[in-house]
This record gives C-alpha cells, structure tokens and sequence, in this order.
C-alpha cells in the first residue's frame, strides 16, 4: 500500500488544460453522454451506489444528496460547486482547476442532468484569480463545441472571507448578501440559491464524478475505505521532507501518508503531532497514526477529513503557540452571527493568550473546555462547531504542554 | 400531524410546526432570545437549543422543525450548560447596569438571566465601550448593551422598508449601525421608534424628558399644562398592572393631576379641529383641483418618512398640522387669552405614544404661538413611569374632570389612534358637511382593522371618494409608488407610521406582540361607542373656538397657527 492512486488528478500533467480537445482525447465527456442516455433516477442510483462522499469537509453521501435535490419540486434548479478553498495549506482544488478544469465542469453538468437543473455557478476563491481565467475559458471552449448542452455554468469570485466556503454562506454571498450562514435545516437541496433547490459539491467531489459515471458504482465502491471509498487528495505542509500533493486511496493510514509518502520529518527531529483537515482539524498524536484516512475511522479518534491539509509538527514546536495563533484566526473569522461563536471564539483566543504568555490556571483551561464543548454543539454553523477542534484535541492529547505554562 | 415527544410527553402538532411551538402546546417554556413572536426566524442567539435524539448537535427550538417521531429534550444537563454558558458570555461583556437601565424590570435578558440562575459568571467582564448614540432628540442607541439579535433592524427594514439600521464588522467586531453615517440623525431613520419594540435590551430607547418636566413642575413661576393624545388612555393602563383600557379617562385625569400638572387638556379636541381643517382641505381640493391623493399629516414619523423618500409627493400631504402641534399653537395663543395666562409661563406637555413626537416638536417651525408651541414630549413610558414613581393607587385614586376650553372631545377624536380612524372621522364630517344629511351609521368598518392596507368608496351625494389606509411605513410605501406613477385611483389617503396606528406607537408600553396592538385598537373603537357626541363638528368647544378665534375652517388665523410647510430632507444617499 501507501501507492498514489490517482482519479480525481487523473488528468495531471497530461492535458492541456486550456485545450478542451486535449480533455476529449483522454475520453472527457464520454461519461457526461452516457449520464444523459441513463433516466436520471438510474443515475443518482448509481453515485449513491458508489458509495461517494463529499469531499468537501462533512462527508455527506453524494448520491443521497443529489436525490433530495431530484425530488424537490420547483421551476429552478442551481448546481454549485464550492471551490471557496479558504483553508490554509490547501489547494487540492486548485490542482484540478487548472490543470483538469473540463472534468469540473463535466462532474457539474452530470449532476445537472441528474437534478434538472440548467443553471451552475462555480464560487472560486478571490485569491485565484488566475484559476477564474482558466476556469472561464474552459467554459467558453465547452459553450463552443456545444458539450455542455442547454447547461449555463458561471463563476463567481469569492469575497475573500473564510466562512463563505461553508455552503449556505456561500449562497447569500452569490445572492449579493453578506456571506454569512443560514440555519438548517432547510438544506440547500430543498431550499438553497434563491430558495430554490440547490446542490452544492466540492471541486474534489465533482472530479470524481466522470469516473464514476464512466467506470461504474461497483469499481468505485471497492476502492479505499469501504464506508468511504474512493482517493483522497492531501496536501503536506509543516515539518515534513515532501511538501507536496498525494491522491490516495481512504486505507491508507496517517501513518504512511506521513512516513512513506511525505518522507518522514526532516533532520533528526521527532514526530509531535499532525493536524488534518486544516485549521479546525484535530491534532492527532502519534499513538492514532495508524487510523486509515477515511471519514468514520478519522471520527472515532475525533478526527475529521476536512480539506485534507496535513500539517506536521515536529517536537521542536510549541503546541500551545501554533493552538493560540490558531484561535486568533477563529477569532478572526467568526462572522458574529451566532453569539457562541461570536463570544466564544473571542474567549477562547482571549484564554489561549493568557496561557501562552504564563499567565493561565487550571481554571481557565477548564472554562476552554467548556466553552469549546458547548461551541461543538450549539453553534449555527460548522466554523463555530468545529472552531473548538484544535483546543479540545491538544488538551486532551498534549495536556503536559498546557500544563508546563500554567501558573 | 406529525407526533412528537417532549420531555417524555406526546404531542401532536400541524406539520412545519418547530419544536418551540410544539412545547408551547404542552405547556414546556423553552428560553429565547433573538425570536420575536411576529418577526422571521433567526435562530442566532442558540440560548433555544434542546436535544434532540439521534443527533449529536443541539437543535435551536425556534428554528428547527418538527418530524414524525422526533425525541425532544429542553433541559437535559448538555442543554442547561450550553444555554447558561452563551449568556455568561453574552452577558460578560454587556455592562451590569440594570439599575441604571431604561429597561430595568422589562428586559428579556435580565429575565433570562434569572430563569438561567446565573450567579458567578466564570468569565471577565470585558465592555465593548461603543460611544452612546444620542443624536436624534427621539431615541438613542447604547451599542455596549446590544445582543446582536437584530430583530431592529427586521423592524426597521421588513415592517417600516426604512433600512436605517445594518450589521457592520464581523467576528466580535459584529454591530448594528446606522446606515449611510456614523449617527442616526445621518441614517434615513424616520424616528418612529418600532426599533425599541423590537429590542429585547435596553440598547435602543426613547430619549426621556422627565427631568425637564420636573423641573417645571419644582418650578412656582411655571404653569404646566398638558395634552394627552388619544392612544395613551388605553394602553397607560398596561404600565400599571391593569389590563388594556382598564384606567378610567378621568382617573387618569386625576393622575396627571398628581404628578404635578396644573391643567390637563387632551390632544382629542385638536384631533376634532384636524378633521374640520382636514376635512375642508380635502373638499377644496376636490373641487378647485388641488394636488390628489391628500394624505393626512398627523404622523410625525409618517412625514418624516415623506420628506426622506418621497419629496416630490409633498405637495400631496395635508397642510395640517399636527393635533399636537395645532394643540401647541393654540394652547399659547387662544387657551392662553382665555384663561388670562402669559403664554410665557405657560410649559406645555404632550403625552404621546410616539417618540417622533419629540422629533415634531422640535422642529423650527413649529413655533406659530411666538413660543415653542410643544415645550416637550413625554411617551406613554414616561408617564407610567412617573405614575410609578408617585406611588399613587389607581384603584383607589377618585376621578377629576379636564379643564376647559381645550378638553372636549368626541369619539371621532378618540379613533385617531388606531389605524383608519382619521378617515374615518373625516368621513363622519366631510359626509354630513357635504351632504347635508345627517349621517345615521357613524361606524365605518370596513376600514376597521390591522390589515396592513384598507380601501373604501364612500357616496356623497353622487360625489365618490375613493379612500385608502396603510400603517408600517412598507406599506405606506406601496401607495406611494401608486401615487408617483400616476397610478393612485384615490382621493385621500390615510399613513400611519406604526404598526396599527398610534396605538402601536414607538412610545406605547414595549409591546412585542401585534396580538396586543390589536387588543388596543379593539379597547379605542369601545371608547368611541360609549361617547354620546361621535362626529368631530359637533364638539362643543371646537365650535366656540371657531366662534371666538378662528371663525372659519382654513381662515387666516387657521392658516397662521395650524397649518405648515414640509421640506425635502435632501438625503443625498437616497
Ligand atoms: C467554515 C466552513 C468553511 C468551509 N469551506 C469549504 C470550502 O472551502 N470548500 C468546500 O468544498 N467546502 C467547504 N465547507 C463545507 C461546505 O459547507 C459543504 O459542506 C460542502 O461544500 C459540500 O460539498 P461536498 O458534499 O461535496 O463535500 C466549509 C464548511 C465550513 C463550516
Ligand atoms: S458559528 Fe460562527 S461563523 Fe458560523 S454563523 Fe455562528 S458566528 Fe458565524
Ligand atoms: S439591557 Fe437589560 S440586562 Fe442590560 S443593563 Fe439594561 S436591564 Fe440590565
Ligand atoms: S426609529 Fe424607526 S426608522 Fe428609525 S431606526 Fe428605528 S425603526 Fe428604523
Ligand atoms: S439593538 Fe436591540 S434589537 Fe437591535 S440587535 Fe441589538 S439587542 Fe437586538
Ligand atoms: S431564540 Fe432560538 S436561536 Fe435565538
């Protein structure tokens, strides 16, 4: 094991990305004309079967997903494909992007057939201006050779805030509203752009969609993780030898990722602790390094996938330092809808300082405890849910470090 | 249906129903913040949440929906830790100033603080230090004290389409500010005060006048008198533990008398002088091709509101006066002859239902007497306020009579406050006036009622008068765009700002509910039924008052002292 397996970049570096024929010559849009030769119920069928989940963060089953969105009655349906990216450390959508743009628009255009849908929007992140170009003359090009059909595919650029990725956010943003979250339910596939029903899917998500359309549910299915079958893109960031990409299977385990694949930690350094999933990813400890990467088995060591950023920290590195900047970002990027994010992202930054600098007790890491539990669950939506991730995991996994500052 | 279990009870609620509505049913008080009863649904305050099984996230009761088999719990351990920690935090950095507060004993978060049993919050008291906003002579706003619930600026922009207020900032940083400028007064703000209902805190509220009107009452020189407006008797009685319209008029009367009042006039009788000068504006209009639609004018808020957005319509509104301002300018100039008083001495009080009066009276103009015809404004509020600090006992308190001269009043006068009733005591009038007829049925009831927009055709003799009535300023809006497309098929047109018409005045006891506005509008049209005299021409002092001073509806004196002028208020955003 620990072998690169690549669908979703199963294009990379041998297309030319601005040139649709070059996609088409690789067999692009074969699965699109089969989708639409397939009775859309037969079609969700078959994502469901595959056994496909988002890949954007919370692992929701596609095919599920689409069918709610197939059912919703209304004259207007939107596909939407969120590739906010705002996570640091992550660029996986980018990857496909540029360099495979026309399987984006292929996974959007198979989900539109499926829904009914004849109107897209991709939300790509402000800061890729240069993704907005390739991505817009890839629509031109499939506009010109007729592939995407009466299908209509516009990208938005975002507006630069981190909570816009979260999918609800992201709609009030593309309606010209301030990009903050709605409540759910209703969710987006019963009432999401305009009211209207909506599907949105990560790029990552969307890539995967031409394959399986073209390879079939079962061959999907018997890939990776069974609960979470199919690759996964990670991107390795901190103290690691091979800052890079990998596409692996969902087997695969942290531990491979990070030893094989990444190369291990650079010097003589010891491993301390990865986090996975980006900025509200847990920080695992080397005794769960062996849990495969797959959505449920990441869960059961309270774990998530999220973008999959994997960011080493060797055990030169100041867990409470890295934990405190952290903080400052949720702090910073709370939109201030809900009061337990609004409130409790401040206090926990507020807290975290004041035990960096020497300053804590073991009272006010109890009060993060509490505040950072309460946050899980009762926030609106998922940045002040999951917000809490890195404090609670540190502490309850590197308490030794918490306490080595206290007063 | 859809069945449900709370707290181990079954109920059976309509599908779409939320969780907060089904334990409403049974009985179970689940605690709120950002939900308002009449408002759409926020759920971003999360002090709502209750288990739900199956689901590891707390559910907010007031938005999430019911489904079939659905397993409720409202206060498990995980559920009572996580709603007393949000409002530690929410109140952590809120100023403890209740004994300070204008909403002392009528905020929603003191009340959630008790029922939450918050004792040591565990976290430092970090204020905001947002300045004070006192800009406006109607309302301030204390930002420090504000929950971010936003439910003023639904009110401001949804019922009122006045937008004033938005969220800036994000993050901690997150605040309601007015739009297009630092302060209200910059803002589009109409200062009609629907905001403070809305408010569950005391971070919106009326600028008080209280000490001024103590200091004139400490004063031996000073002659206060006072007017109260048609809204107030009914709804005073909700500030002092009775129910809607319970207080007897000249109970009241008494009351002010205690508090320190040397005359007590009412508004009613200049709102039956309105109808006369309104009602031949109108006519003279109609038949000399005046500018149509009319609107009536008695709305501060209203006028604010047409002057803002609407300034090329001016010459549509009334050229009335307020009742309070035509009370103004009469009580200096002809009550004053009458009684033998300097004006000079005289400190007159309005006791309104509405902040924008405060605003009307200090405008320029509104100085026809040679004095500042309305000294100050005081709300609804500030009376029971007063009443409460008196100590008196309205149950025991023995009745009093208004003074004269300017304390007759019909019923026509007393269904000012409510929304409709102006048109229809011009209609009571203007039939008569016209027709020659004696009008029969007084009671025009089709234009009764809290629906947003009314309309009638009324026959005078073969001359029809399409009339129509909107309250809230959204729906005002609506018939003015009629109006500027040259589209309005009416005659006359009643605006009131406020939800209901004065009765849900910005001033009026913090009413959340319409439930309530619409219990007031139902005690107004009572009083009017109970009243012998109904038709505004038959008021006898409104008769000597034209027979001594101003002989003639739209005469000279009319136009001297009760009549205006409006401006366009030149937003430059707008
Ligand atoms: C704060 C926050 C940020 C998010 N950012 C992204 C993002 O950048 N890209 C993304 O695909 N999903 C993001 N999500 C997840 C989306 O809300 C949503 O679940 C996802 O787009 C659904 O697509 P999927 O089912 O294909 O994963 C974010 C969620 C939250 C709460
Ligand atoms: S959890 Fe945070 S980001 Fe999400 S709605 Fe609440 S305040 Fe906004
Ligand atoms: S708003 Fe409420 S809680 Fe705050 S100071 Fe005033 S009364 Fe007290
Ligand atoms: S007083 Fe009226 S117009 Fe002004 S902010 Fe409040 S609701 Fe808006
Ligand atoms: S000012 Fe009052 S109503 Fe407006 S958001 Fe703040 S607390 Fe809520
Ligand atoms: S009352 Fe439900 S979230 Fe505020």
């Amino acid at each position: 094991m620990a072998e690169e397996l690549r669908i979703v970049l199963r294009n990379y570096g041998k297309i030319d990305p601005l040139n649709i024929d070059s996609y088409i010559a690789q067999g692009g849009y074969k699965a699109l004309e089969k989708a639409r030769g397939t009775d859309q119920k037969g079609l969700i069928d078959e994502v469901k079967k595959s056994g496909l989940r988002g890949r954007g963060g919370a692992g929701f089953n596609c095919g599920q997903k689409w069918w709610f969105a197939y059912m919703a009655q209304a004259d207007q349906k939107y596909v939407v494909c969120n590739a906010d990216e705002g996570e640091p450390g992550t660029y996986k959508d980018r990857l496909i992007m540029q360099n495979d743009p026309q399987s984006l628009l292929e996974g959007m255009a198979i989900c539109a057939y499926a829904i009914g849908a004849d109107k897209g929007y991709i939300y790509c992140r402000g800061e890729y201006p240069y993704v907005v170009d390739v991505l817009n003359q890839a629509i031109a090009q499939a506009k010109d050779k007729g592939v995407l059909g009466d299908f209509d595919i516009e990208v938005r650029m975002g507006a630069g805030a981190y909570v816009c990725g979260e999918e609800t956010a992201l709609i009030e943003s593309i309606e010209g509203s301030r990009g903050e979250p709605r409540f759910k339910p209703p969710f987006p596939p019963a009432q999401g752009l305009w009211q209207k029903p909506t599907i949105v899917n990560n790029v990552e998500t969307f890539a995967n969609i031409p394959v399986i359309v073209d390879k079939g549910a079962e061959w999907f299915a018997a890939i990776g993780a069974p609960d979470y079958p199919g690759t996964k893109v990670f991107t390795l960031t901190g103290d690691i030898n091979n800052k890079t990409f990998f596409e692996v299977p969902t087997n695969t385990t942290i531990r491979e990722i990070v030893y094989k694949l990444g190369g291990g930690i650079p010097g003589d350094r010891k491993f301390k602790a990865v986090q996975i999933g980006g900025t509200s990813g847990a920080f695992i400890p080397e005794a769960d390094l062996d849990t495969p990467v797959a959505f449920d088995a990441m869960a059961a060591v309270g774990a998530t996938l999220g973008s999959g950023a994997v960011f080493v920290l060797d055990d030169s590195r100041d867990i409470v330092d890295v934990v405190t900047r952290i903080a400052g970002f949720f702090e910073h990027e709370s939109c201030g809808k809900c009061a337990p994010c609004r409130e409790g992202t401040m206090r926990t930054a507020e807290l975290m300082e004041k035990i960096e600098a020497g300053e804590g007790s073991i009272d006010d890491v109890a009060l993060l405890e509490k505040i950072g539990r309460v946050m899980s669950y009762s926030c609106l939506c998922g940045l002040g849910q999951a917000a809490p991730t890195p404090v609670l995991s540190t502490i309850r996994h590197f308490k030794a470090d918490y306490n080595a500052k206290l007063l | 249906m859809v069945n449900i279990t709370i707290n181990g009870m079954n109920v059976s609620v309509p599908e779409g129903s939320t969780i907060l509505q089904a334990a409403q049913q049974v009985g179970i008080h689940i605690p709120t913040l950002c939900y308002h009863p009449d408002q759409s649904i926020k759920a971003n305050c999360r002090v709502c949440v209750c288990e739900v099984e199956g689901n590891r996230l707390l559910q907010a009761a007031c938005s999430a929906p019911v489904f079939e088999g659905m397993v409720v719990r409202t206060n498990t351990p995980k559920v009572l830790e996580a709603r007393k920690t949000i409002v530690e935090m929410i109140l952590a950095n809120h100023p403890q100033d209740c004994l300070n507060c204008i909403r002392n004993g009528a905020c929603e978060l003191q009340t959630l603080a008790e029922e939450l049993i918050i004792r040591d919050n565990p976290f430092e008291l970090m204020i905001r230090g947002y300045d004070k906003d006192t800009s406006t002579p109607s309302l301030f706003r204390d930002p420090d004290k504000c929950v971010l619930c936003r439910r003023c600026i639904e009110a401001c922009s949804v019922i009122q389409s006045v937008n004033a207020l938005g969220i800036e900032g994000r993050g901690n940083n997150a605040m309601v500010v007015p739009s297009l400028g630092k302060d209200l007064i910059d803002s589009p703000c109409v200062m009609c005060g629907q905001c403070i209902h809305a408010c569950p805190v005391g971070a919106i509220g009326e600028i008080e006048n209280i000490d001024q009107f103590l200091a004139a009452v400490a004063d031996p020189e000073t002659i206060v008198v006072t007017q109260i407006a048609p809204a107030v008797r009914l709804a005073i009685a909700e500030e002092i533990g009775m129910a809607t319209g319970e207080l007897p008029m000249d109970v009241f009367v008494n009351g002010l008398r205690q508090i320190g009042f040397d005359y007590v006039l009412h508004t009613n009788f200049t709102a039956d002088l309105t109808i006369l000068e309104e009602g031949n504006e109108l006519l003279k209009r109609v038949k000399e091709g005046g500018t149509l639609p009319m609107f009536t004018s008695c709305s501060p808020g209203w006028i604010n509101f047409c002057e803002t957005f609407y300034p090329d319509l001016l010459d549509n509104l009334s050229t009335c006066k307020s009742p309070q301002q035509m009370f103004g300018a009469l009580v200096k100039t002809y009550w004053a002859e009458k009684m033998n008083i300097s004006p000079a001495k005289i400190f007159s009080v309005s006791i309104m239902p509405c902040v924008a009066k405060k605003f009307e009276a200090d405008r320029p103009e509104m100085r026809d007497s040679g004095y500042k015809d309305v000294d100050i404004v005081l709300t609804t509020r500030e009376i029971g306020r007063l009443f409460r600090q008196s100590g008196i006992d309205f149950n025991k308190l023995p009745p009093s009579n208004f003074d004269s001269w300017m304390g007759a009043y019909t019923g026509a006068a007393v269904i000012f406050g409510a929304s409709g009733g102006v048109m229809e005591a011009a209609l009571r009038t203007v039939y008569e006036v016209v027709t020659g007829n004696t009008l029969e049925d007084v009671n025009f009831t089709t234009i009764r009622g809290f629906d947003g927009i009314k309309e009638a055709t009324v026959d005078l003799n073969g001359l029809e008068v399409n009339v129509a009535i909107a309250h809230s300023l959204s729906n005002a809006r609506k018939l003015m765009d009629q109006v500027r497309a040259g589209e309005s098929p009416y005659h006359f047109i009643e605006i009131m700002a406020c939800p209901g018409g004065c009765i849900g005045g910005g001033g009026q006891p913090i009413t959340k509910r319409n439930q309530k506005r619409i219990e007031r509008i139902d005690a107004i049209y009572l009083e009017d039924e109970g009243l012998s005299i109904r038709k505004s021409h038959e008021n006898p002092e409104v008769k000597v008052l034209y027979d001594e001073f101003l002989h003639e509806p739209l005469g000279h004196k009319s136009h001297e002292l009760l009549h205006t002028h409006y401006h366009d208020k030149k937003k430059k955003y707008l």
